[in-house]
């Protein structure tokens, strides 16, 4: 008999209307129409968007699916069953994705905190982004080594130092290490030597 | 071992549990009896740091009984290489030995090559300075009495852990070892994973399906930003970072690794094309062959320079940084001896935190006994975009790099890092050149054109990644085919060092091509019936699933394994099948060519020259330890680690005040320091707080209760916990003495949940493997003790 996995269900019986019969499937899906007919009226999930991710806490790699409505809005995220790594399962991390989307406590401003400053301050891009600009040059500049003391070039830059980052997509990464390296830097290092 | 994957990687767990059923056996070797432990079929006790006394006991016992892969051995391994005679171990130490610098000078410990540079075997495995009869003579001295002294882990135990692993040297059979930081995170670190992969080397369990050393991570791309060089030695592609004595590209290239032995791959020998492409991929036209693509305008370190990261932090303590960046970080908690960390942050001018919530990190300012109004340091804090709201991929522990969509929009201004990335970038350009400064050009003349219609583009990116040909190839020297100029480069093999290719990372190279995004594929076929899925998303190398799986045939390319057939050669086709194979070339037998491609010698190292601290793994006591003396030799320690002493890095061994053995360890509903855990309702309210676990013998003895209010102390700092008395740990029996083990999750912070308490890591000790430099949390010496007296608010108000 074909397995029939729960995702590929919804999906069929989601074209039910348009004609499927029988035959197609080779059973009886009747019951089973009747019950994903009630999902669709129960599940919050109706009518939503799914898009695939991949979980971004441990290495094991597990696809989720979240889903959001109409407003782009997360209302769900679960298990991939489509993926072959983790077939649907998530653990309690993976499982609360959701909460990562839709949390109060998110960073949603930038903050400056002045030098001895006992509070933040809500900035904007602009301003935050042109003051790192003059900081990294500052920094830069004061510290930047063209030779060592045996004369060898190094052009390098030891006032400036940069952990990060695992949490980081591959692209953004490699983007990452070739803006510190311009820079100079050296003292690069992240989550993976800990 | 070294691992507790039924917690901290759940859903891979389930394959476990697919292979129990079909039969497998699962070992689980640890100091606490974990969720693992409770699924597994053998447990065995060890005290934390003594994994390489557990292996070598191993190792006696494949050697003794005869239960290796004497095939795989001799013709895969370095077994039978013929070793220096300057080569010798006396009493804890390896030949060349030098204490003042607390190194070794590792040619001593070469392998010896005849008139025509091929390394000197002896197939018979007999000759005395041979790698297999050197090995034997090391492990001779791992006797059961011996290791079960310094583990604490029974003799029965032993001998049962042993004998199952050791059946699986048979080719159709396979056993495979899942680590984590319970092996990397100690003094000996890389040498507990050298002890295993010379078990998986003797028993044949190396590049075949359902072999393998395996590392659990703990991060979802710290695989992927590993390969993408964010590391201070390495840049993309596990490329070496230039260093002052490379003063042009030339020497850097002499570097190259190189062998004589035409039947040695040596695929590093294609180093030189890396580097060019790559220098193209950063300076675009302003690389030129007659101005050595610009390599001179990379930063490069001081000849032995180690810029990582206790040493980096210990830099930045002494105040030699103004600036610093903490992109999707906490060393606040994250880093060992998080205190001294804490203190360091204050002496810079600024720091740029960027992050998903707020950390302990960039809140470090108003966090517990500092007073905001003696810090100088400047903060951003830059709020980013979480996973699901952007796109791009990952790469998870099996290389596979899957692609990820983008479900919603960031909240409020937050941003996805690479387009932070981006806006910083140009600011800082247009500001050098605006203003101009001190030496510019590798900034003015940086290749950086990643927007499409004005907007950041992060598929450009990954197409530079991929790599591409700069010039129309009418016949490339691969393939005598011609190629476009602009059209991506099919794989790593079509690139080139003469300028004419341009590449971000080598490994990526056949990730994006003309044929489309590769890690965004969802086929789930699955021809050899292993559960590659190849045309599930992409792995590196050139999506080749199973790396080293030519060491899964005979010399005529015929399967050893017959029900798990990786790759065999299809002679009449004269082609491979299964597997992406480690390069064309024909099986062994008939003229090919040894199958560990990456290795100058091509083959499995029984005897390892090339690490710092030795070729033969050898126990030693961990920095803090609770005995006076290493059971096993004269060397308490290994005598090649790096110790930091003075201000905050204290340290104490077989010292009344810290009596207890501790060891740091993660449970499933927190991450990491719990950064982005620690602010989500379901997962705060299962794991709400700092514990620490012992054992009920302990608990007595210090009159603890379960739920008591404890302080975990060490010479470097304190934490408190809400105590666990339980039957999960046990006291040892360890040379004659009982002694008591500890554990703590390193998962929380001051700043958030309130009264949730703070890092396990105010605890650990600055001291790393002399290897990785990845430091020793894994075993360090405490006092735990009861509070009588009513909690105490820590945190301050801001």
């Amino acid at each position: 008999m074909k397995v029939i996995t729960r995702r590929d269900f919804l999906k069929i019986s989601g074209v039910t209307v348009a004609g499927l019969t029988l035959s197609q499937l080779g059973f009886d899906l009747t019951p089973a129409q009747l019950y994903a007919a009630e999902l669709r009226t129960e599940l919050r999930i109706k009518g939503a968007k799914e898009t695939p991710t991949i979980c971004c806490y441990c290495s094991v790699g597990c696809g989720i699916l979240v889903s959001t409505d109409k407003k782009g809005k997360v209302i769900n995220a679960e298990g991939d069953p489509d993926h072959p790594i983790s077939e649907g399962a998530l653990c309690a991390k993976g499982a609360s994705s959701y909460q990562i989307a839709v949390n109060d406590n998110r960073l949603q401003k930038v903050n400056y905190r002045a030098p001895y400053s006992n509070k933040w301050k809500e900035v904007s891009w602009e301003w935050a982004l042109d003051k790192i600009a003059a900081n990294i040059k500052k920094s830069r500049d004061k510290s930047f080594t063209e030779k060592n003391t045996d004369g060898k070039v190094v052009n390098r830059t030891n006032g400036i130092a940069s952990v990060g980052s695992a949490a980081l997509d591959n692209e953004e990464c490699w983007l990452y290490q070739k803006l510190l390296r311009s820079l100079g830097l050296v003292y690069i290092e992240h989550q993976a030597r800990i | 071992m070294g691992s507790n994957v039924a917690e901290n990687h759940p859903v891979s767990f389930k394959w476990i549990e697919a292979a129990r059923a079909k039969g497998a056996i699962f070992i689980h070797v640890d100091p606490r009896f974990t969720r693992t432990s409770a699924k597994a079929d053998i447990f065995a006790r060890l005290r934390s740091g003594t994994d390489i006394a557990f292996l070598g006991g191993m190792i006696k016992y494949i050697l003794d009984n005869n239960l290796y892969d004497e095939f795989y051995v001799k013709n895969y391994t370095n077994a039978s290489y013929i070793v220096s005679p300057k080569y010798g171990f006396d009493d804890g130490l390896f030949s060349g030995y030098n204490p003042s610098k607390r190194s070794y000078d590792q040619s001593m410990w070469a392998i010896e090559k005849d008139e025509n540079g091929i390394p000197k075997q002896d197939m018979t495995l007999q000759n005395e300075r041979c790698a297999f009869q050197l090995l034997k003579k090391h492990y001779s001295r791992y006797t059961l009495e011996k290791v079960t002294a310094i583990t604490g882990t029974p003799q029965e135990d032993l001998e049962k852990v042993y004998k199952v692993y050791g059946s699986t040297g048979k080719p159709d059979k396979a056993g495979t070892e899942l680590y984590a930081m319970g092996w990397t995170q100690h003094t000996v670190g890389v040498q507990n994973i050298r002890a295993m992969s010379i078990i998986q080397s003797l028993l044949g369990n190396m590049g075949v399906a359902g072999g393998g050393i395996n590392a659990l991570r703990g991060e979802s791309n710290v695989q992927g930003s590993t390969d993408q060089g964010l590391l201070f030695h390495i840049v993309p592609g596990y490329l070496p970072t230039p260093r002052a004595q490379w003063a042009k590209l030339e020497d850097y290239n002499k570097t190259t690794p190189s062998t004589k032995d035409t039947r040695s791959v040596n695929w590093w020998k294609n180093r030189p094309k890396y580097v060019a492409s790559l220098l193209k991929s950063f300076y675009g036209d302003k690389a030129a062959k007659n101005n050595d693509f610009c390599y001179e305008w990379l930063p490069k370190l001081e000849p032995t320079q180690d810029a990582s990261w206790l040493n980096l932090f210990d830099e930045m303590y002494k105040g030699t940084f103004t600036g610093f960046f903490a992109w999707g970080m906490n060393p606040a908690c994250s880093s060992a001896n998080a205190g001294k960390v804490r203190q360091a942050l204050g002496k810079l001018d600024w720091m740029v935190n960027v992050n998903l919530f707020d950390n302990e990190t960039g809140s470090f300012w108003k966090g517990p006994d500092i007073d905001p109004t003696k810090i100088k340091t400047e903060v951003f804090q830059l709020p980013c975009a979480a996973f699901l709201e952007k796109e791009g991929s990952i790469s998870n522990s099996g290389r596979w790099m899957q692609w990820r969509w983008k479900a919603t929009n960031p909240p409020g201004d937050a941003m996805p890092d690479g387009e932070i990335m981006n806006d910083l970038f140009k600011k800082v350009q247009a500001l050098y050149k605006k203003e101009k400064g001190v030496f510019p050009d590798p900034i003015l003349n940086l290749k950086w054109d990643y927007e499409t219609n004005g907007k950041f583009d992060i598929h450009k990116v990954a197409k530079e990644i991929n790599g591409y040909f700069l010039e129309d190839i009418p016949e490339h020297p691969v393939d005598k085919k011609a190629y476009k100029k602009g059209t991506l480069v099919p794989s790593f093999v079509f690139l080139l060092d003469d300028g004419r290719t341009s590449c971000g990372n080598w490994i990526y190279s056949a990730s994006y091509t003309e044929a489309g995004n590769m890690a965004a594929r969802r086929k789930k076929t699955d021809p050899t019936g292993l559960g590659l899925y190849p045309e599930w998303s992409w792995a590196w190398p050139v999506n080749r699933r199973i790396i080293y799986n030519r060491a899964s045939v005979d010399l005529e390319g015929k399967p050893r394994d017959a029900n798990r057939q990786l790759l065999k050669w299809d002679a009449e086709n004269k082609k491979w099948v299964g597997d992406i194979p480690d390069g064309p070339a024909p099986p062994m037998g008939t003229q090919g060519v040894y199958p560990f491609i990456m290795k100058p010698d091509g083959v499995a190292s029984i005897f390892g020259p090339g690490l710092k601290d030795g070729p033969f793994p050898e126990h030693y006591e961990p920095l803090e330890c609770p005995i006076e003396k290493n059971l096993m030799s004269g060397q308490r320690i290994n005598p090649a680690v790096k110790i930091f002493e003075g201000g905050l890095d204290t340290f104490a061994t077989c010292d009344p005040r810290y009596p207890f053995v501790c060891t740091t360890y993660r449970v499933t509903e927190h991450w990491q320091t719990g950064v982005l855990t620690r602010w989500l309702p379901w997962l705060t309210e299962a794991e709400p707080q700092m514990f620490c676990e012992m054992s009920q013998e302990l608990a007595t003895l210090r009159g603890i209760s379960n739920g008591d209010r404890v302080l975990v102390e060490t010479s470097r700092g304190k934490v408190e916990a809400v105590a666990i008395a339980t039957l999960r740990l046990k006291p040892f029996v360890i040379g004659g003495q009982t002694i008591h083990q500890i554990g703590i999750p390193w998962h929380f912070g001051w700043l958030h949940p309130k009264d949730g308490g703070d890092s396990a890591n105010l605890l650990t000790p600055t001291i790393g493997d002399p290897n990785t430099m990845i430091p020793e949390s894994k075993a360090f010496m405490a006092n735990v003790t009861k509070i009588t007296k009513q909690p105490t608010k820590k945190v301050k108000k801001a």
